[in-house]
């Protein structure tokens, strides 16, 4: 009601001004001061208008896709335990059709962890090297660069990943170049400034009074990195961790375009493998809205989200050990 | 192995995880540059793409992609802007407080997937519009939010108390001192993270792949009607941006020159979010100079 009025309310402040002059200070006071308690309300109304809309986008997501997500389980009668743990993925068949998401999961969490295990020590190191190594010059190198990294799309790395890493795999390590070690690749570049920036506050926020102590101890610099400063910082570098492989566990074209998308389990590092975003990234186009093979496609989105979640707990109880 | 050997070890690690770092970067972005300007020229930027013909160009594609970014920007700026208002000067710390911001949390989490998704459900299917620019614009407003919102939250929580104190003891209500105080020394810093959220928004795919669409129809820049379905500016036309095209080329694509289009669409996306990037920093520099009046 309020904002439909407001136009209205504008036009007779503007008739308002011509007639100031003619009205006794005393009303213009008072009139003013209900005016002004008129904006403060309309203010007020907007910025928490502002406030609930994010709220309730939030809790639309989780419902929409929590309901979504449930209908093959509840309304197709796909069983939970199957899709969890069968590693046999045919939808498509007419007699029998399997829905065992195992592969894909399983890929999700491998390309995940690896390319944690390689981009955590590269951007811890990263960061040890701005804050500690070289803390002028280096800053002044390695942050831009860092920078840089974030502002390429996604799809971009995805293409490099296509067009050089893929066959650079396919000639010099073997397979067929789509493989589980191509994703880990082009994740663990993409989550790799995440980490580092993070890592980077993380240990320069650190008191100088814990480096002085060490080094006033005799310690070298490198024992004082590691036996002083990491252990002090762990708990952000873990959440630096967790929020990179947050990022890795969602990403879906960049691994889509490298990874092969095959329906089988992989069993080695050079195998192709596939993961919960690539496959819905492929077939929720051309799969019909409603269809049994959709409606899984949504519980996989359902999936992506309670990982969230989960990433989201295991960040806040990271940040209460802080505290401590 | 004395302590001094390990020492001088550590940091040749160190340094040669620096240097692995800078060398990507500069790998990565002499591989784009040098394989992509060789493909951008007037016609690749002028010229409508092809579905099977080599020679396409971007131009469609590359409307799409800066027309998508206006109208996110025209709805997530003042409800981000808002948001941030909210959480700096209204919310009272408490459990509504805390709810707010663990949404928020959530939303900066979910995966541009996830998004995608929702965009789906929520602003193709339920409203029945179909793939169209309203709806991955709409997608896009929800991936870019948080940002927005954690952006104008801390830079008026940087705008320094006196500045407030003084308007409110002036008897300027609260709301006024927001509007007539506190916004106008927060800009510069609110301006400078939404050009950078807008680089973020400009190279993203995966939530337009199901709200925006992969094709373009046939379009008409001379027609400036907005309610006409070969108008570029119409809302309700479905829009394949530049990184869906670099996707879509790649993955679903049957033109011969696949390499070509995608090496000079890449580079051209990678140009973009440098120039808005460097952008970000000359207008919150020049701002700062300005109001600020330091050399």
């Amino acid at each position: 009601m309020r904002l439909c009025i407001y136009p209205i309310m504008t036009y007779f402040r503007g008739v308002w001004c011509i007639m100031e002059k003619l009205i006794p200070a005393k009303d213009r006071l008072l009139k003013s001061k209900n005016n002004w308690m008129d904006g403060e309300l309309r203010g007020k109304v907007l910025v928490i208008l502002c406030a609930v809309i994010m709220i309730s986008a939030t809790i639309s997501i989780t419902i929409f896709i929590g309901t979504k997500g449930l209908q093959s389980f509840i309304k197709n009668g796909v069983s939970l335990f199957e899709f969890l743990t069968s590693t046999h993925w045919n939808p498509t068949d007419q007699a029998k059709p399997e829905y065992g998401a195992l592969p894909f999961i399983f890929g999700s969490f491998a390309v995940t962890f690896l390319s944690a295990l390689v981009a955590a020590p590269l951007g811890i190191g990263g960061a040890i090297f701005m804050t500690e190594i070289a803390p002028s010059w280096g800053r002044k190198i390695l942050q831009p660069v860092v920078e840089l990294l974030v502002g390429i799309p996604s799809v971009v790395y995805g293409f490099i990943g296509l067009t050089v890493l893929v066959p650079f795999i396919r000639e010099h390590v073997g397979g067929l170049g789509f493989s589980l070690l191509s994703g880990m690749i082009v994740l663990s570049i993409m989550i790799l400034p995440t980490i580092t920036t993070i890592a980077t506050d993380a240990i320069s926020s650190l008191p100088n009074s814990l480096r002085e102590g060490s080094y006033a101890l005799g310690a070298t610099r490198w024992q004082t990195i590691r036996k002083v400063l990491i252990p002090a910082a762990l708990p952000t570098l873990l959440t630096a961790i967790v929020l990179g492989m947050a990022r890795a566990f969602g990403e879906a074209l960049a691994v889509q375009m490298v990874i092969g998308n095959v329906r089988n389990l992989p069993s080695s590092i050079l195998d192709a493998s596939a993961t919960l975003t690539t496959i819905i990234t492929l077939n929720m186009g051309h799969t019909t809205y409603g269809s049994v093979e959709n409606n899984t496609l949504w519980s996989m989105g359902l999936i992506l989200l309670v990982m969230s979640f989960a990433f989201i707990l295991l960040i806040r109880y990271l940040s209460s050990r802080r505290k401590l | 192995m004395n302590s001094k050997t390990a020492d001088r070890i550590a940091t040749g690690v160190f340094v040669a995880i620096a240097i692995i770092i800078i060398s990507i970067l500069v790998g990565l972005f002499s591989y784009i540059l040098v394989n992509g300007l060789k493909h951008i020229s007037w016609e690749f930027l002028t010229t409508p793409s092809s579905n099977i013909r080599a020679g396409g160009g971007i131009r469609d594609q590359l409307f799409n992609s800066f027309y998508i970014l206006l109208i996110t920007m025209i709805i997530a700026v003042p409800l981000g802007v808002g948001g941030g208002i909210y959480m700096a000067e209204y919310a009272k710390p408490g459990k509504v407080t805390d709810i707010i911001r663990s949404c928020i949390e959530v939303l900066a989490s979910l995966p541009s997937i996830v998004i995608g998704m929702f965009g789906l459900l929520m602003f193709v299917n339920v409203t029945g519009w179909g793939y169209t620019i309203l709806g991955g614009a709409l997608a896009l407003t929800v991936f870019n939010l948080p940002v927005i919102v954690r952006v104008s939250e801390d830079s008026i929580r940087a705008v320094p108390r006196d500045l407030k104190e003084a308007s409110l003891a002036l008897g300027i209500t609260h709301w006024h001192t927001i509007k007539t105080v506190i916004l106008p020394s927060a800009f510069p810093s609110i301006l400078t993270g939404v050009i950078l959220a807008a680089g973020r928004v400009f190279g993203e795919a995966a939530a337009l792949l199901f709200t925006a669409g992969l094709s373009t129809p046939r379009l008409d820049y001379t027609n400036w009607n907005p309610f006409s379905d070969q108008s570029p500016l119409n809302i309700f036309r479905p829009a394949e941006t530049l990184a869906v095209h670099i996707w879509s080329v790649n993955t679903q694509g049957l033109i011969p020159d696949v390499e070509e289009v995608s090496n000079g669409s890449a580079a051209v996306l990678v140009i973009s979010v440098l120039l808005f990037n460097l952008l970000a920093r000359w207008i919150g520099r020049l701002i700062h100079k300005k109001i600020t009046a330091t050399k």
